[in-house]
């Protein structure tokens, strides 16, 4: 249960916002939830709904509003790349494609050994820095800007190293 | 420009440093207005600056503080979900030059009456927003926010709040939603957020850019800030260059600046010394325009580009070159605001829906077939049904970038549908 592991974070994130509108701390208590397990199974959604009083569809509701909430497990490491039209205009849907290779998947699938999801997305506010992806983990979202499929590559390397070392 | 007002970090490496934005006379005016000034004083002098939203609106900042409801609490909003293709402004300043944003932030809290501020990041932006969460908290143990500043009775508290990816939420009433822990949808105004905002208090809502802007004004005052830029549009903005240019960057220029001279003198011209085609003014979210001689020469300021058939918005210029087919990038915009439509409104999240099948058409869409004729005028025909029957802005920008692609540039709708994509 969150609530008997991070009593104290939770605590501190409902104390951010008016007594009476604690409703306001169901975003971060989501991403709080999805470090935890990894996505936001329904017993995760049940867990939130009931730290604040809320319908657990409620809380459905806004993890599928939201692209940052996942409600279905994926790679460790959600490999996001902007295709949208200023990354577009400098190479990225090359890049998409060239990455899809690089890992053997196609977009929103996940690589065997669990490390990789491809998925595209939208605006990043780094058109200035395309072609460009982030990648989002369990604990944070990382940008990774002027992008060959040679730096990718090396970067999916030291992922797959660092894996192998445990 | 000498020297920067807002990208400071460019002239002064280290000002992201508190130690170096004190030195630097940080906080200064915000100790000012807090100990020898009222709040209408305050408003007045941002009044006389002439500032207006960067975020797009540019709607007067002095006279949105001036319009909030005689009621308490109220409330200080920051709008930092910056999501629009082509703007990565906001960024750069909470990167470069975090404290005089967040001093801007502190004057505006002061200006309203508001003992509490929320800055409402996108979630992507996930490592910077921890750096700024350290700065507010360096704020706070240096007695700079918190409680019973300078000797006043005055406090002030600056919060953080994540998104989670949602374009929408940069639409102010629905960021107030989110931030209300609520699905990111718009609100039907009136009343607006300085009547009924967060919590249904009064409250400002205001762009990171605006903000950085009120420490120097404050310092300098209104006749300096008013010594850059137009009569109508004072002041300095951060200009977003990307797509199809040599130097992709973001560039602090009066307002006023050419596209020309913005594209050419500092973006370094068109990327491989190809020509330039079309001009994207204020990201997805504006009219399409023919880089004409006409167009090039038009001074970017909010009066200016209506004149032209667009607007200025966030001032996210994306350039096009000669090797794109229009058709290609309305698919690409019609994709974009498919996907953001939240779908409150359904002339909206019908209309997006239906514009993106027609362009694939256009576009080579997997098991599509080509588009015919007639397929050009039913896409202005979709676009019709949206406008004007939204709650806000997002499907009047769909409808008005796929209307402008169409009437502006048909001839290359018209090759589709011979050539096939």
């Amino acid at each position: 249960m969150l609530v008997d592991k991070h009593q104290a974070e939770i605590e501190a994130i409902i104390e951010r916002y008016p007594i009476e509108h604690k409703r306001a701390a169901v975003m971060p208590l989501l991403y709080l939830a999805q470090r935890e397990y990894g996505y936001l199974p329904q017993e995760a959604i049940d867990e939130v709904a009931g730290l604040l009083d809320l319908d657990p569809t409620q809380v459905g509701g806004l993890v599928r509003f939201y692209t940052l909430y996942h409600e279905k497990p994926g790679g460790k490491y959600r490999i996001q790349i902007c295709t949208d039209l200023p990354c577009a205009l400098r190479g990225a849907e090359a890049f998409a494609e060239e990455m899809g290779e690089e890992l053997g998947i196609a977009v929103n699938e996940t690589t065997e050994d669990g490390l990789f999801t491809v998925e595209h997305v939208m605006c990043l506010a780094a058109c200035h820095r395309a072609p460009m992806f982030q990648v989002q983990e369990v604990d944070g979202i990382h940008y990774h800007e002027d992008q060959t499929i040679e730096t990718a590559r090396a970067w999916i390397q030291a992922v797959r190293e660092a894996q192998a070392d445990g | 420009m000498a020297e920067h007002v807002l990208l400071r970090h460019r002239d002064i490496p280290e000002i992201g440093n508190l130690e170096v934005y004190l030195e630097h006379g940080g906080f200064e005016a915000f100790k000012t207005a807090v100990t020898k000034q009222t709040p209408e004083e305050v408003i007045e002098v941002v009044k006389a600056s002439g500032l207006r939203g960067r975020g797009g609106a540019a709607f007067p900042t002095g006279l949105k503080w001036a319009f909030l409801a005689d009621e308490m609490p109220r409330y200080v909003a920051v709008n930092a979900d910056e999501s629009e293709p082509g703007t990565f402004k906001d960024r750069e300043i909470m990167e470069g030059n975090p404290f005089q944003f967040l001093e801007g932030i502190a004057i505006c809290a002061y200006a309203a009456r508001a003992n509490l501020a929320y800055i409402y990041a996108r979630g992507e932006f996930w490592d910077l927003a921890g750096d700024l969460q350290e700065k507010i908290d360096e704020l706070r143990s240096r007695g700079l926010i918190g409680e019973k500043l300078f000797g006043t009775e005055y406090s002030l508290d600056i919060r953080l709040h994540y998104g989670a990816g949602a374009y929408i939420c940069g639409e102010e009433s629905a960021m107030l939603e989110s931030l209300e822990g609520k699905l990111g949808m718009p609100r039907l105004r009136p009343p607006f957020p300085t009547v009924k905002g967060l919590f249904a208090k009064p409250t400002v809502v205001n762009n990171v850019e605006t903000l950085a802007n009120v420490p120097p004004i404050m310092t300098n005052g209104a006749q300096w800030y008013r010594s850059f830029g137009t009569e109508k549009s004072s002041g300095v903005k951060v200009f977003c260059l990307s797509g199809h240019v040599e130097k992709p960057d973001n560039y602090e220029l009066p307002l006023g600046t050419t596209f020309r001279q913005l594209i050419f003198e500092h973006g370094g011209g068109i990327l491989g010394g190809r020509q330039i085609k079309a001009i994207l003014p204020a990201g997805a979210s504006a009219a399409i325009l023919p880089a004409t001689d006409d167009v090039l020469d038009t001074p970017m300021d909010y009066e200016s580009l209506p004149k032209v058939g667009s607007t200025l918005g966030s001032a996210s210029i994306i350039v096009l070159d000669e090797t794109v087919n229009i058709a290609w990038a309305e698919y690409k915009i019609t994709r974009f605001f498919e996907h953001e439509s939240c779908g409150k409104c359904t002339p909206c999240r019908e209309g997006t829906y239906w514009m993106l099948h027609v362009l694939e058409r256009f576009n080579g869409g997997e098991g599509v077939h080509n588009a015919a004729d007639e397929d050009i005028d039913l896409l202005a025909s979709v676009a019709d049904g949206i406008q004007g029957k939204c709650l806000c802005a997002l499907g009047e920008f769909a409808a008005a970038a796929v209307a402008a692609g169409v009437e502006r540039f048909r001839s290359d709708f018209e090759l589709r549908v011979v050539n096939g994509r």
